[in-house]
């Protein structure tokens, strides 16, 4: 699980760099900006931090590796990104490493379900927010009840992400005729329908390329089991 | 026209993009050594002789792109440290920490918050980091009047009273006043101050080499905010009398003003507007106010709080009394304001 999430990471991050214009074009019509830039900084800090760690000492869990990873890149994007993106993030990360810890000796799947869970319940409750006024909640809320249904319908590591990532990127495009009442675009009032908005968008963003990894980690299983 | 023409390409006085902030910051302390210190570790602007024993802290803190805002504040009479953020984010919780720790000299210290969500959160976490160890309360400033206050809503803006908030604050703290004297002093210009703003051109943020919104020739947008974020609706350029009025009633109705009222005057500008024509704004003001029998006890005009090179002005007003007027005219001595020494 830990060298997945490492991977997931890596390749995020090279996805965030690339949409960077585009998540700050999408925070200029509507915030002031900077989205794209800070999630790229935070991402890059991210890398930088897993290139410098340590492998896990031996007898470590695969859980508390992946948890003690998770926490790594919370605090990192907490004291590198600024912003809210950064704290809510951040935090985003630290429930989720609390949650993956909890949920040792469970599935992958049931333990991303739980993290992804407890990643949005942070944020909301960081951000004094909640679905419907036009944040990354619109995105991850959806996602996670997608990730829960599909897990209950008994659904792999891949069928769940991929269940998440679905219910995410719906969930982005969603925001475009709402209202904003949190973040930066509240302040723009009605003049805030009709634009994407961009947390939602960049956590659609995370869940593709975790669903992306996802399947190639499972096609990389099925290929090291046969 | 050509002052104010929308500029679509980036062209600035810089080095490389990622060096402005730590190279402008290098800048303040290399010209003012007499007043303030850079911990440069942390991008903050700390007071030279801090932490003072037995006088309660004052930081603030917040993106970067509205110069003079913090830094230039920090010395005698106003704040201790400063944290600067990249433009126009918030800074990181570690420097809030790193600032609070240099700063404390064991009369606890006062947070001054403007209320953007990013802000908010980054300083509570730093308030939790030093917990148990330094006793630290925070004020939120949001007096914009153009932003509709709600429960359901992240709420109105901190914009121009987050100055006239840290000089008073400043001057109480510097009288010997307990952390909970200059709370309720800083708690108290902040309800009774509000502000409203509107620009001729949009920002470019350095990072994004692009200007943040594009406006017409002849278009105003009015209720903006200091992050070149657009404003709450867009208007035809009028002569500053009718703009003057668009920001002055709004906050007169707001703060409820009445003929015999005092206030302090401020209007700002935003970064790329001339000083004449920012006494022609505030020429529009006194007329406007006067004509409602509203007196102006204390005026301030110039660039405090900018949003980069944004044309365009703000107008805050801050109802005084004998206690704000005192604090307000006791000595300061920093980067971007002083009288009394």
């Amino acid at each position: 699980m830990r060298e997945g999430v490492e991977a997931w990471l890596r390749a995020a991050a090279e996805r965030v760099h690339a949409e960077a214009p585009a998540l700050t074009a999408l925070d200029q019509a509507i915030g002031d900006g900077d989205h794209g830039i800070n999630l790229d900084r935070g991402f890059a800090a991210i890398v930088a931090m897993l290139d410098d760690r340590p492998a896990p000492v031996d007898g470590t869990t695969d859980a508390a590796a992946t948890a003690d990873l998770l926490r790594q890149v919370g605090k990192t994007l907490i004291s590198k990104v600024g912003g809210a993106s950064g704290p809510l993030y951040g935090t985003a990360f630290l429930r989720g490493a609390g949650a993956i810890a909890a949920a040792d000796g469970a599935s992958p799947a049931a333990a991303f379900v739980a993290a992804l869970e407890a990643a949005a319940g942070g944020i909301a409750g960081l951000g004094k927010a909640t679905e419907g006024e036009a944040t990354m909640l619109d995105a991850l809320f959806p996602a996670a009840r997608a990730a829960r249904t599909s897990l209950d319908g008994g659904g792999d590591l891949a069928t769940v992400t991929a269940a998440a990532r679905d219910a995410a990127a719906a969930g982005a495009t969603a925001t475009i005729p709402m209202l904003a009442t949190k973040g930066r675009a509240s302040y723009l009032g009605e003049r805030s329908v009709g634009h994407q908005d961009p947390g939602a968008t960049s956590s659609a963003l995370l869940l593709t390329v975790l669903a992306d990894a996802a399947a190639t980690g499972s096609a990389d299983s099925a290929a090291a089991s046969a | 026209m050509a002052a104010n023409a929308p500029s679509h390409a980036m062209k600035k006085l810089i080095n490389k993009v990622d060096d402005l902030v730590p190279e402008s910051l290098a800048g303040l302390g290399a010209a003012h050594p007499d007043l303030v210190r850079i911990d440069t570790a942390n991008n903050n602007v700390i007071r030279k002789d801090a932490p003072r024993q037995g006088k309660v802290g004052l930081i603030s803190g917040g993106g970067s792109g509205h110069e003079p805002m913090h830094g230039g504040y920090v010395g005698l009479g106003m704040l201790d440290a400063a944290c600067a953020g990249n433009v126009f984010t918030s800074p990181v919780p570690d420097q809030m920490e790193a600032a609070t720790r240099a700063v404390d000299g064991g009369a606890g210290v006062l947070h001054i918050v403007k209320n953007y969500t990013g802000d908010v959160l980054n300083f509570e976490m730093a308030a939790e980091l030093v917990a148990g160890e330094i006793e630290v309360q925070a004020v939120v400033t949001n007096d914009d009047v153009a932003v509709q206050d709600s429960l359901y809503t992240a709420g109105r803006r901190g914009v121009g009273v987050t100055v006239l908030l840290e000089k008073i604050a400043g001057a109480h703290a510097e009288a010997g006043g307990s952390l909970a004297d200059v709370a309720a002093t800083a708690t108290k210009v902040n309800a009774q101050g509000r502000s409203m703003g509107l620009a001729l051109t949009s920002c470019i943020v350095p990072a994004a080499g692009t200007p943040t919104f594009q406006l017409g020739d002849d278009e105003v947008e009015v209720g903006i905010g200091i992050h070149g974020e657009p404003g709450r609706r867009r208007e035809k350029l009028a002569p500053i009398d009718d703009m003057a009025e668009w920001l002055v009633s709004p906050i007169v109705g707001d703060l409820g003003l009445k003929s015999g009222d005092t206030v302090l005057a401020f209007v700002n500008g935003m970064g790329g507007t001339p000083l004449i024509e920012l006494y022609g704004a505030f020429n529009s003001v006194n007329k406007i106010l006067g004509g409602q029998g509203i007196k102006i006890g204390r005026s301030l005009v110039g660039n405090y709080i900018t949003s980069l090179e944004m044309a365009g002005f703000s107008v805050t007003l801050l109802r005084l009394d004998d206690e704000l007027t005192k604090l307000w005219d006791a000595p300061v001595h920093t980067p971007a304001l002083r009288w009394g020494v």
